[in-house]
């Protein structure tokens, strides 16, 4: 009988040690998956995959980075000498125009001569700049100069500051706009919650009735239990026009309003840790605080707050870590511009509403699927810095406090 | 009542193993697509048709695996696309279905009232930024725009910004009914939604496009009568092999009656 038991309890301790290797194996490895998949984006050309862009050979220029062909295909640059090239006009030339130019039949048997019309156009043409298939270029005309493509560079990416996913023929990656966005509005929304948080946390711990505590804690959990796109749907609803017309905007989607959407969603998280810390100072410290003739306000803040000071920590770094991750209010309110913000009266675009808005659509493998799968490592970094500084921080004042 | 109905129709129909016909793709012609389903059901009691979004790109893509029988479009299929379907040895048939009109809307409380194509390019494009360089109030304009993602964004950029690209920053919005409620309450907006979604908290502008000559409101005669320029065709695809599966649908779609429910639901029918 007692082998028996002893047999159950040692099942259920592999059973519990299993459990635990698995979860943390599958967390590496969604981990490992998820940086795999974003790095392949250095190794993915400018130019959208499968095609190329030729010039006539007489043309001088022989390389362009991503920002030239944009401007070249939005005609913001017209002449070749805007990239060191002769005097002449660019003529734009997309795979799409050839048919308008011959008609089908003369393509013959499977566009067996589309590569040899293709020839032809850009021939005829010393300004001409032809953005085509890779399988119809055509190569053996010596008249075709193919330019050719470097891949998208780590530089142009974290430093870039135009984010255009789907511009043809070259992307523009640049995620600087998205990373400042996403902390412009965290930082503006934990400034407003953490004092406010705090407050509440204080006021239900330390100076609320028991009735008053009864009534309140449930009302704050219940916040948390809303689902976010309520909040998304009250923030424009509501908030957008109501704070454009007290701040007389031109617009009401902000980096504001998303501030004060995630402080609110913020907020219950806040309040929970941090009043359960505060709550958890033993009677004794509390006591003898009150014992030595302190007031209760120093006894708050001279020993229950240091004292909760790792349990608050903690609660900010919960909050943080909700305003970073948050999609879906933040989508719907701060107007999703990839601009940098230079003020919290402009609208913003986060990390996380760029991968939910874009990753539905994006071509599974291609280049605009993998920058987004780096956003997420950044998003990653991001929250792992966080949570690492905050326990250092609440490592290192438990020391100097002596606790 | 009656979707019970329907998933036991459809519950029904997969334990005697009927195959059903599966339509996927643009999120556009979801809803369109689902009318149309009901209603050919409720002709056709023995047929079950079952339809699911994910985008145009994602119909495709699915007809190419072969997990879907039509793949629904709202733009048409692009040249790699039929190209990989020629690979994979399938040819497919295009049907268009019905028509659907972009409006050009603004402020309620904005004067402007006439657009030129070449000045909505610029107002896209980020080189137009007051309402005065149009003749409006001085007023700075805030473009929306939908998100990279729909095909309402793409038919946009090809028709009226002649495949230039958006300004960059400008604002986009993950639906259009949030574009329509952030116009209706911004005062220099301006954005572009499906002729269904007009109502009167915004006001739609007529557009040019022979530069300013005859300028034309968008409404449901103009788009069917071929006057109003920014209307796009939505599509039906399938491969030629299976005609005969999804022969009977198609008809319905195309008859008076299925047609009746593409106008009713603010689209342009094809007749």
């Amino acid at each position: 009988m007692k082998q028996l038991k002893r047999i159950a309890e040692r099942i259920v301790e592999i059973m519990l040690t299993v459990s635990g290797s698995i979860t943390s194996l599958a967390i590496l490895l969604i981990i490992v998956f998820l940086f795999k998949e974003g790095f392949g984006l250095f190794n993915s050309p400018i130019i959208e995959k499968g095609y190329a862009l030729c010039v006539n050979v007489t043309n001088p220029v022989n390389k362009l980075n991503p920002y030239q062909i944009k401007h070249i295909f939005d005609s913001d640059i017209t002449h070749w000498n805007e990239l060191g090239g002769s005097d002449e006009e660019i003529v734009l030339f997309r795979f799409d125009e050839i048919f308008s130019l011959y008609a089908d039949e003369e393509f013959g048997e499977d566009y067996a001569l589309l590569p040899e019309k293709l020839g032809e156009v850009i021939a005829q043409s010393s300004g001409i700049v032809a953005f085509l298939p890779e399988e119809y270029l055509p190569t053996d005309n010596n008249q075709v100069k193919i330019l050719p493509s470097t891949n998208i560079s780590i530089f142009d990416f974290f430093g870039g500051k135009e984010w255009m996913p789907t511009s043809t023929p070259s992307s523009l990656y640049g995620v600087l706009p998205l990373i400042l966005g996403t902390l412009w509005v965290s930082v503006f929304a934990i400034l407003i919650a953490l004092p406010l948080g705090l407050g509440v946390a204080i006021y239900l711990s330390e100076l609320a009735s028991e009735r008053m505590r009864k009534i309140m804690k449930p009302t704050i959990e219940l916040l948390a239990g809303i689902p976010s796109v309520v909040y998304g749907f009250f923030g424009l609803v509501v908030l957008v026009p109501l704070i454009q017309k007290m701040l007389n905007l031109p617009v009401g989607e902000t980096a504001l309003v998303g501030s004060i959407v995630l402080a609110i969603m913020a907020l219950p998280t806040i309040i929970t840790v941090a009043e359960d810390a505060m709550r958890n100072t033993p009677r004794a410290m509390r006591e003898a605080s009150l014992a030595l003739g302190a007031t209760q306000w120093q006894t708050i803040y001279k020993v229950i707050v240091p004292y909760a000071s790792s349990g608050i920590s903690a609660a900010v770094v919960l909050g943080i870590g909700r305003a970073i991750g948050e999609t879906m209010a933040v989508l719907m309110v701060t107007g999703n511009a990839a601009v940098i913000p230079h003020s919290l009266f402009e609208p913003v675009r986060t990390i996380p509403a760029t991968i939910a808005a874009e990753l539905g659509e994006a071509p599974a493998g291609g280049t605009h699927y993998q920058s987004l799968f780096l956003l997420g490592c950044i998003l990653f970094a991001i929250t792992m810095i966080i949570s690492i500084s905050a326990e250092v921080i609440s490592k290192r004042k438990h020391k100097g406090a002596g606790v | 009542m009656k979707k019970t109905f329907l998933a036991l129709v459809i519950m029904m129909s997969a334990l005697i193993g009927v195959q059903a016909q599966k339509i996927k793709g643009s999120d556009t012609m979801l809803p369109l697509s689902q009318k149309e389903a009901e209603s050919f059901m409720k002709a056709n009691p023995s047929q079950v048709v079952t339809v699911t979004g994910g985008g145009s790109g994602v119909g495709i893509s699915a007809l190419l695996e072969g997990t879907t029988d039509l793949a629904q479009l709202s733009r048409k299929i692009k040249f790699d696309e039929r190209k990989k379907l020629q690979e994979k040895g399938k040819s497919v048939k295009e049907v268009i279905a019905a028509y659907d009109a972009l409006a050009v809307v603004v402020h309620p409380a904005n004067k402007v009232k006439n657009l030129t194509r070449e000045q909505l390019e610029g107002i896209f494009t980020g080189k137009i930024k007051n309402w005065k360089e149009v003749g409006g109030d001085d007023l700075k304009i805030i473009p929306y725009s939908r998100e990279t993602s729909s095909g309402t964004y793409e038919f946009f950029k090809e028709s009226v910004l002649k495949n230039k690209n958006y300004m960059n920053g400008i604002m986009s919005m993950p639906a259009t009914g949030a574009i329509v409620q952030s116009i209706s309450q911004t005062k220099g907006a301006i954005g572009y939604i499906g002729l269904a979604y007009v109502n009167k908290d915004v006001k739609s502008i007529h557009v040019s496009y022979d530069s300013g000559k005859t300028y034309t409101e968008p409404s449901m005669a103009n788009a069917k009568s071929g006057v109003y320029p920014i209307v796009r065709p939505l599509y039906y695809y399938y491969e030629a092999k299976s005609e005969s599966k999804v022969k009977s649908f198609i008809d319905y779609i195309l008859s008076n009656a299925g047609q009746k429910i593409v106008s009713d639901n603010g689209y342009i029918p094809v007749k």
